[in-house]
């Protein structure tokens, strides 16, 4: 309104306003919104509903669904030792994500991050196999992790090394340990990546300040770096655990969740018996559940990491 | 005035942006001639030869039949499966689509999509029926009516590697149980692994334990267990998997065979390191694709499932399953003569000559010119007793159930009771009694 010079002359009464300045605000913000808000309720909403919706119904996805059966599916799945295993195998999969995945991560973003030489080179190599899609990467894994020594190029080397070959996929209580590896090599440079930004932000002075003042290289990374870090560590603890919980594309195309259940993940779960199967409404109940599993993970992780981040106050 | 031209602006862009999101009015334009009938037809024969040969067989029928449009859709196997789910669930079925037949056309039916030809089979004494085998022609049937007829209909049967079978001193193809247990013995002590399975599809090694199911309870066994005055946990079942077991206790399949995929599979087959697989028609080929030098094993040989001795099932019954088309609720009289067209004599002579399939109707076998696959037609044709694949002929909740537990046998993970009780307790729950 700066372009309306302010007229003294009161008595001229000006029309009331059309809307008063609140609405009319709040008409603006509405309509700044309305795209987002319309592709978010679409997309997400009301899918959300939906499978809520179908997962009380025994359904096969051809035509209406009709056959209302309550929670049952819920209570089926629950009591499914299958759906049991998935749910002891997606824990396996985080704890092992976060005890030996995030930290080998932040070591080579300490190594490449700072003053190694020819780090632009080995940043680049590192985070390539995060540019190579899910799918290549599962079965350029599945081809490494043969049990044919004559075709698995890991079994080739054991063999060559005099070392007895190892059925990596075949194995029950491998397979797990196989799968966590393609997923380390898949998406440790991610994570390293998030770390390297986080280092870049921290300005040199307080490291030198550290150092000045008699810091050895191991107290300035635990008592200076990694607190400066939190924030893109909590950022990458939180994709860690959603993309394991969620972890469906890698395990579908090495293993199919198998042999006998194995390497079974909620995901893969939800697509054999919900799809692969025609049980639309089973599928749908799953899902459910995995969604809150990712909402009660999401809240108690925003409860635990309020503290603000020393750099930028977030 | 600038803050209210920018307002103004806003509002406009939002306004462009939601009346563009908005989808336009559709334009349909007016049909050329109005009494031009439309055909759609979706196939999923995605290469050549078959990509050329049907395309060719419809173009020939719209020039005999002017007034017919014939709208073809090529779609891979996996894609076509998820269309044809989605398509469904909005009621716009094709009028003309590739089937397996089994529960999969079992639930179309049920959710009234498809059409029922059972007539137009049946017209001027049952002209059009008396072209098939009726095994062939049963797959697409459900209650004595036809949805759909086939185009292609095989047996699975093992294939071996004659040179290994001869490496390990075995003159002649095993025509029971326990000789066929004796060879795979024969052959471990030749230092041959004797069998390739691929688990990691778990329906290779299924074929197996169906196999011995047949054998042993017969047609009987496996009725009963369907309209439930029997079980899949009776007696003939729980034998199956102790035979199953049986072979499996002598380890004879290759390393890793629990992760192996079916390509890997062939593969191992196909470059003689092992002597036998358990495969449907397509084997020969796909065992050639997937070897070292693309040729495959040279000398190939074919035998029926043994007979299992005191078993009720004859030794030629067949477990086998092929390829059709379902034809779609809203499908015009055209439509079906177009199928008619497509599965006449002359057609399925192109199908055998191309080794697209394995023909269905009489006389057409003529024109198989592989030995491999005449061999399976004859295997296919003196069956008496047709049993479609298990996992495709059962709810596919039941051939899920199958197939996850007789993997649970190749592992040593449940005992063969406690597979046939798993089978029985899912067939319990997802099989309704007529």
């Amino acid at each position: 309104m700066q372009s309306f010079p302010t007229s003294p002359n009161v008595s001229k009464n000006p029309r009331p306003p059309l809307l008063s300045r609140k609405t009319k605000d709040g008409l603006g913000i509405a309509l700044f919104l309305a795209p987002a808000l319309i592709l978010f309720v679409l997309f997400l909403i009301y899918p959300i509903i939906r499978s809520v919706y179908y997962s009380t119904f025994n359904w096969n996805g051809l035509g209406p669904a009709t056959k209302y059966i309550g929670i049952n599916n819920y209570i089926k799945i629950l009591s499914d030792k299958v759906f049991m295993q998935a749910v002891q195998n997606v824990l396996v999969i985080i704890v092992c994500s976060l005890a030996i995945q995030l930290p080998l991560a932040m070591l080579l973003a300490v190594l490449v991050g700072r003053d190694l030489p020819g780090r632009g080179i080995f940043r680049t190599i590192f985070f390539l196999p995060y540019v190579l899609s899910e799918v290549n990467a599962a079965i350029m894994w599945m081809l490494l992790f043969n049990a044919n020594p004559q075709r698995g190029l890991i079994n080739g080397v054991l063999v060559a090394l005099g070392l007895p070959a190892v059925a990596w996929l075949a194995d029950m209580r491998v397979v797990l340990f196989a799968i966590f590896i393609t997923l380390t090599w898949k998406y440790f440079g991610f994570h390293m990546l998030l770390y390297l930004t986080g280092l870049q932000n921290i300005p040199t002075e307080i490291e030198e300040a550290a150092r000045m003042d008699g810091a050895n290289a191991f107290q300035n990374f635990f008592y200076i770096t990694l607190p400066l870090l939190s924030s893109p560590i909590r950022t990458s603890v939180y994709m860690s655990v959603l993309g394991s919980i969620q972890q469906f594309i890698v395990v579908w195309i090495m293993t199919g969740g198998g042999p006998v259940n194995a390497s079974e993940t909620m995901a893969t779960y939800m697509y054999r018996f919900g799809f692969v199967r025609f049980q639309l409404g089973y599928g749908s109940a799953v899902t459910i559940i995995m969604f809150i599993l990712c909402v009660i993970f999401s809240l108690i992780y925003q409860q635990l990491t309020k503290k603000p981040d020393y750099l930028t106050g977030l | 005035m600038r803050n209210k031209l920018f307002k103004l602006v806003s509002i406009l862009m939002i306004a462009m942006f939601v009346l563009a999101a908005a989808p336009a009015p559709a334009v349909y334009a007016a049909p050329a001639k109005a009494d031009k009938v439309k055909i759609t037809w979706w196939h999923i024969s995605t290469k050549d030869p078959a990509l050329s040969d049907w395309k060719k067989m419809a173009d020939d029928y719209m020039k005999a039949h002017p007034n017919v449009e014939i709208e073809i859709t090529v779609l891979e196997n996996e894609a076509f499966k998820t269309k044809l789910t989605t398509v469904m669930q909005s009621g716009e079925v094709p009028d003309i689509f590739q089937s397996w037949g089994g529960a999969g056309l079992s639930e179309q039916i049920d959710a009234g999509l498809l059409k029922d030809i059972t007539a137009d089979l049946d017209a001027n004494n049952g002209e059009w029926r008396k072209t098939f085998a009726p095994a062939a022609l049963a797959v697409f049937a459900k209650d004595g009516k036809n949805y759909g007829v086939p185009w292609d209909m095989g047996a699975v049967t093992w294939w071996y590697n004659k040179d290994l079978f001869a490496k390990a001193k075995i003159d002649k193809e095993p025509a029971t149980w326990s000789e066929f247990l004796a060879d795979v013995k024969k052959l471990k002590d030749a230092g041959i692994t004797p069998i390739s399975v691929g688990e990691g599809h778990t329906w290779t090694g299924m074929h197996i334990w169906s196999y011995l199911a047949t054998r042993i309870g017969g047609e009987k066994a496996f009725k009963a267990a369907l309209d439930r005055s029997g079980s899949f946990a009776d007696p003939a079942f729980v034998k199956a998997g102790e035979e199953l077991k049986k072979l499996i206790d002598m380890k004879p399949f290759q390393e890793g065979f629990l992760s192996a995929t079916h390509d890997e599979m062939q593969a191992t087959f196909g470059n003689g390191e092992a002597a036998m697989e358990l495969g449907g028609q397509w084997s020969p080929s796909v065992q050639a694709a997937n070897s070292k030098d693309k040729k495959g094993v040279k000398n190939l040989g074919m035998f029926g499932f043994p007979a299992v001795e005191g078993g009720a099932g004859d030794g030629s019954d067949v477990v086998g399953g092929g390829n059709g088309f379902a034809i779609g609720k809203n499908a015009s009289p055209e439509a079906i003569d177009f199928v008619k067209y497509l599965t006449n004599k002359d057609n399925q002579t192109i199908i055998a000559a191309s080794g697209t399939g394995i023909p269905v109707v009489a006389g057409a076998e003529a024109g198989l010119k592989d030995p491999n696959m005449k061999m399976v037609q004859k295997t296919f044709a003196s069956a008496k007793y047709f049993q479609l694949y298990y996992d495709q002929f059962l709810p596919s909740l039941v051939g899920g159930a199958i197939n996850d537990n007789v993997q649970k046998l190749f592992a040593g993970t449940a005992s063969p009771e406690e597979v046939a009780k798993a089978i029985e307790a899912s067939a319990a729950e997802n099989i309704t009694k007529k």
